[in-house]
């Protein structure tokens, strides 16, 4: 089980307070979660350059950059503790062969235009300090708190999970058809690193999504083809979608100022937000596909 | 008497309410900067009054016993769940199962009820001004849920006895939920609920919804809606 | 069995019997107590003894230490039981208020503790307990403050044995005007109760429903989280991270008042292989001693206690076998009992109400079956019983205290216990499965 949070903001106001606020969110989703956290932040997009979000693992930073040289010239490594942006112009159909044929010790932990995505084992405090999540800016960002039900606790069952280019995905629940699922993707080119329950929920958005299927109505048959107890947060590239089951007993719910619109497993995780107390507050109805 | 959240530890405030100095004569409380915390004012039991300004987490007023307390803000899940007695006003909205198995006393929502709302009730009163969400007065066994707005889905399913009021529209009834005659002695019962809870609302304008009693025994016939 | 003629296998006269009875009723068949059929289980399991590298106590004149600290992880008031048995949660409508008292009186005259269940608390109960540990339920039947804080620690019911996943079951027959009264309701209707928390669901929502009782109680009461054995390595993890001072563990030998017998027999592990899996749980937790474990699920002899505790329960529970030793399924009024269609060794008619012992039943004139005074005795007995035969077997392995008892005591008969217990062949040294 665990704590999931989203802020989506719709003015300028805020933009360099994003990292802060949403740091300020997994803070306060840190009990109900205490195993392991991740977030993913959107910033600007610069034309035409890809960002990589990786994981090291053992891996130094100077070895990955060499290798990397190898294969590609022109390229911007940033350092976060044991991750590491790889910003460069070159595609994700190179990068992520080039990542799993040749230096398969590291892991993509997502990628795309606007997306920086970073996940951990840890207590969620210590993880949103060892990311710097303070420091950034943006434009809207989602997280997650993890307690592991049914699998390890591992950095790749950690959330988010990245789903698309600029795509991720969240969950606060328990599937229960997830082996069955798992099983019909991976016949289908999927491919899975865990156990986790979430990871088939992320492949089953990814596989709709290579088909053409848009976010929102994938969400939808989701309802169908997914059983069990969840409340998603799927990140995109102009903001994220959220989504209950149809039993509704996990948590949610939204603030919505003039400045932002924010989603959490509890609100006292939104409580330091500004102007919070005169928020819009309300709880999403269940299978509804609510989008900003 | 004034205690701030943000200076005073939860367990302070509640240790505090929970054994009032009889001889002191304070009643009157107030509770600032709740900030979404859980289980503020939780298990009370003398007749004192508390003010909380701002939004609280779950199961705010837990097991109330005789105590009025007022949220000036919204609530999270489980609102005077299991209260015995007492008075609990919600100035903004719940979240889902407000007064959940509650024995007795009143729960006042003025804003809307999230889903579950008065779940296995057993003797509550629960008046929403707003509307509630599905699945409400889930089997639901004594006590009233009075609805000024309206109900979605699923409303009263498996309910034992009951009773429920909606003055708008009920998106669709549970297993063996039906509705029930709005006949001059519930008329006069509901009014002297709204009466005595100081609320203007004329009881003429609700139906009324309770079990059809089919589930009672286990009957073969029945057994698809178990 | 005839001798020239060949039995199904597959089709058991039992079974065609049963195919027979659902063709003619149309429904399932509910039923009180366990699983009958056979399941790997303690008897599965010998100690070593002692021998050459190994040197027995004496027993009477060297101490066996059998108390149990319980709920010391966040309480301000732990338990501290004289001997690690203690009785399970069982119902008042399910069970008479004389079986409840007797229990009571047994437990109290140990040491130990009794458990209320699905209906609530009795003022008999909580007189005649020294120590009551209180349920919530998903039903909440009865459920309010005062008992809280009457009880010395609250059990936080996610599921049991006989049915993980099901809920309360009681029949009309049983709902008399006093069980009506607290359950808050009308009287002869078939109970149907919640299968889930009216409000959590999940661990991380039930860290937050603990914090509340709590609060409720000033910290000061233990609070147990029960599960039936479905994924116990799973499960006790989570209970211990949803913030459980003690972990009670159902395995699927574990008895109910009334359920479908479909339940009983296919859902749920078999004890032996639940309570490794939790042990393993809390040992990589680094909580093994700190969240104390209690074990429950088809506990019979002072045998299974020892063997429990070897693989490393800090207690064990007794449901069905509590009941027997008030006399369910005693060779007594043996007519009632072939009025019931049953015998006596066979009977698990709880769900009608009309125990011929008393037992499990409202009906006045039954009840009167029941002494609480001596049947309170017999319960005392009973536990004395388990309790010298536990320090008989701890003593006969060398041990001063029953939780010294470790795995490495034991041996497995079968290559399935062998599997369950992680505990090796008896005569090799291979334990199926483990690396």
């Amino acid at each position: 089980m665990c704590g999931i949070v989203g802020i989506y903001l719709k003015t300028k106001k805020y933009e360099k307070h994003l990292g802060k606020f949403l740091s300020g969110m997994l803070d306060g989703m840190a009990t109900r979660g205490p195993d392991s956290a991740g977030f993913a932040i959107y910033t600007k997009e610069n034309k035409n350059i890809f960002k990589y979000s990786i994981c090291l693992n053992e891996l130094k930073e100077k070895d990955f950059k060499k290798k990397i040289s190898k294969f590609i010239k022109k390229f911007k490594l940033i350092n976060y503790a044991d991750h590491v942006i790889l910003e460069t112009k070159e595609k994700p159909s190179k990068i992520l062969n080039l990542l799993k044929k040749e230096i398969s010790e590291v892991s993509l932990v997502g990628y795309g235009k606007s997306i920086n995505i970073f996940k951990q084992t840890g207590n969620p405090k210590d993880v949103v300090k060892k990311f710097k999540l303070s420091s950034f800016s943006g434009t809207h960002g989602i997280g997650h708190t993890r307690m592991a039900t049914e699998s390890a606790i591992t950095t790749q069952g950690s959330h988010p999970y990245s789903t698309s280019e600029d795509e991720c995905l969240v969950h606060n629940g328990s599937l229960s058809n997830h082996n069955n699922v798992r099983r019909s993707l991976i016949k289908d080119g999927q491919n899975f690193n865990s156990e986790n329950d979430t990871e088939v929920a992320a492949g089953y958005i990814s596989n709709q999504i290579s088909k053409g299927k848009d976010l929102e109505k994938t969400l939808k048959n989701s309802l169908k083809d997914l059983d069990g107890f969840y409340t998603f947060i799927a990140g995109t590239k102009d903001g994220f979608a959220l989504l209950r089951d149809e039993i509704a007993c996990k948590p949610a719910v939204v603030a919505e100022t003039k400045d932002y619109v924010a989603v959490a497993s509890e609100f006292q995780a939104m409580a330091h937000l500004p102007n919070v107390n005169s928020a819009k507050i309300f709880e999403p109805k269940p299978g509804v596909v609510y989008h900003w | 008497m004034n205690f701030d959240l943000n200076k005073k530890t939860l367990r302070e405030v509640n240790q505090h309410l929970q054994n009032v100095d009889r001889k002191k004569n304070t009643r009157q409380f107030e509770i600032l900067n709740p900030q979404g915390q859980h289980a503020i004012c939780a298990g009370l039991k003398d007749d004192i009054d508390v003010t909380i300004k701002g939004h609280t987490g779950y199961y705010c007023a837990g097991m109330n016993q005789k105590a009025t307390v007022t949220v000036h803000g919204n609530v999270g899940t489980g609102v005077a769940e299991n209260m015995m007695s007492g008075k609990i006003i919600v100035k903004g909205n719940a979240s889902q199962s407000a007064g959940a198995t509650g024995h007795g006393g009143a729960l006042i929502i003025e804003g809307d009820a999230s889903s579950r709302c008065g779940i296995s009730m057993k003797g509550i009163d629960i008046i929403v001004k707003g509307s509630v969400g599905h699945m409400s007065a889930f089997m639901a066994q004594k006590g009233n849920l009075v609805i000024m707005g309206d109900a979605d889905a699923d409303l009263g399913d498996s309910i034992y006895e009951a009773k429920i009021f909606v003055k708008g529209k009920v998106k669709s009834l549970g297993a063996d939920c039906v509705e029930k005659k709005m006949d001059k002695k519930n008329i006069d019962e509901l009014t002297k609920l709204f009466k005595n809870l100081g609320i203007k609302e004329d009881a003429k304008k609700f139906k009324r919804y309770g079990s059809s009693r089919n589930l009672y025994n286990f009957k073969i016939d029945n057994v698809g809606a178990y | 069995m005839k001798k020239d003629l060949k039995e199904f296998k597959t089709f058991p006269s039992s079974t065609i019997k049963e195919i027979q009875r659902a063709a003619n009723e149309g429904i399932y068949q509910i039923r009180g107590l366990g699983a009958k059929r056979k399941v790997p289980d303690f008897d599965d399991l010998v100690f070593l003894g002692a021998s050459m590298s190994r040197y027995p106590l004496e027993g009477y004149r060297e101490t066996c230490n059998t108390s149990v600290i319980l709920g010391d992880r966040f309480a301000k008031k732990p338990i501290k039981l004289d001997i690690p048995i203690t009785i399970a949660g069982m119902s008042f409508g399910a069970l008479g208020a004389n079986a409840k008292e007797a229990l009571g009186r047994g437990a109290s005259a140990m040491g130990t503790s009794t458990t209320t269940g699905d209906g609530g608390m009795t003022q008999e109960e909580r007189g005649s307990s020294k120590y009551l540990v209180y349920q919530l339920l998903p039903s909440r039947y009865g459920m309010n403050p005062d008992d809280l804080r009457k009880a010395d620690a609250i059990e936080v019911v996610v599921g049991q044995g006989a049915k993980p996943g099901g809920g309360g079951m009681l029949l009309g027959q049983k709902i008399n005007k006093r069980v009506a009264g607290m359950r808050t309701l009308p009287e002869g209707i078939d109970q149907r109760s919640a299968c889930r928390h009216p409000d959590w669901t999940g661990p991380d929502d039930l860290e937050i429903k603990i914090q509340e009782l709590r609060e409720i109680t000033n910290w000061e009461k233990p609070i147990y989280i029960k599960v039936g054995a479905a994924r116990p390595y799973y499960d006790t993890t989570l209970a211990v991270k949803a913030g459980a001072d003690v972990v009670v563990l159902d395995g699927m030998q574990g008895g109910t008042a009334a359920t479908q017998d479909v339940f009983i027999e296919h859902v749920g592990i078999p004890t032996l292989g639940a309570l490794r899996e939790a042990v393993d749980a809390l040992k990589e937790l680094n909580m093994h001693r700190k969240v104390q474990l209690i074990v429950s699920g088809g506990i019979r002899t002072g045998a299974d206690v020892a063997k429990a505790m070897a693989m490393g329960a800090d207690a064990v529970s007794i449901g069905s076998a509590a009941m027997m030793a008030l006399n369910c399924n005693a060779d007594l009024y043996v007519e009632d009992y072939k009025k019931l269609g049953t015998e006596p060794g066979y009977c698990h008619h709880c769900h009608t109400g009309r125990c011929p012992v008393g037992v499990a039943t409202q009906d006045p004139k039954l009840e009167k079956r029941l002494n609480p005074i001596e049947a309170g005795k017999r319960i005392k007995n009973y536990l004395t019983t388990l309790t010298l035969e536990l320090q008989t077997l701890a003593r006969a392995n060398g041990k001063s205290d029953v939780r010294n008892l470790e795995p490495e005591d034991l041996a497995a008969l079968t290559v399935e216990a062998a599997a369950m217990a992680r505990v090796p062949l008896a005569g090799t040294d291979w334990i199926p499965g483990k690396k």
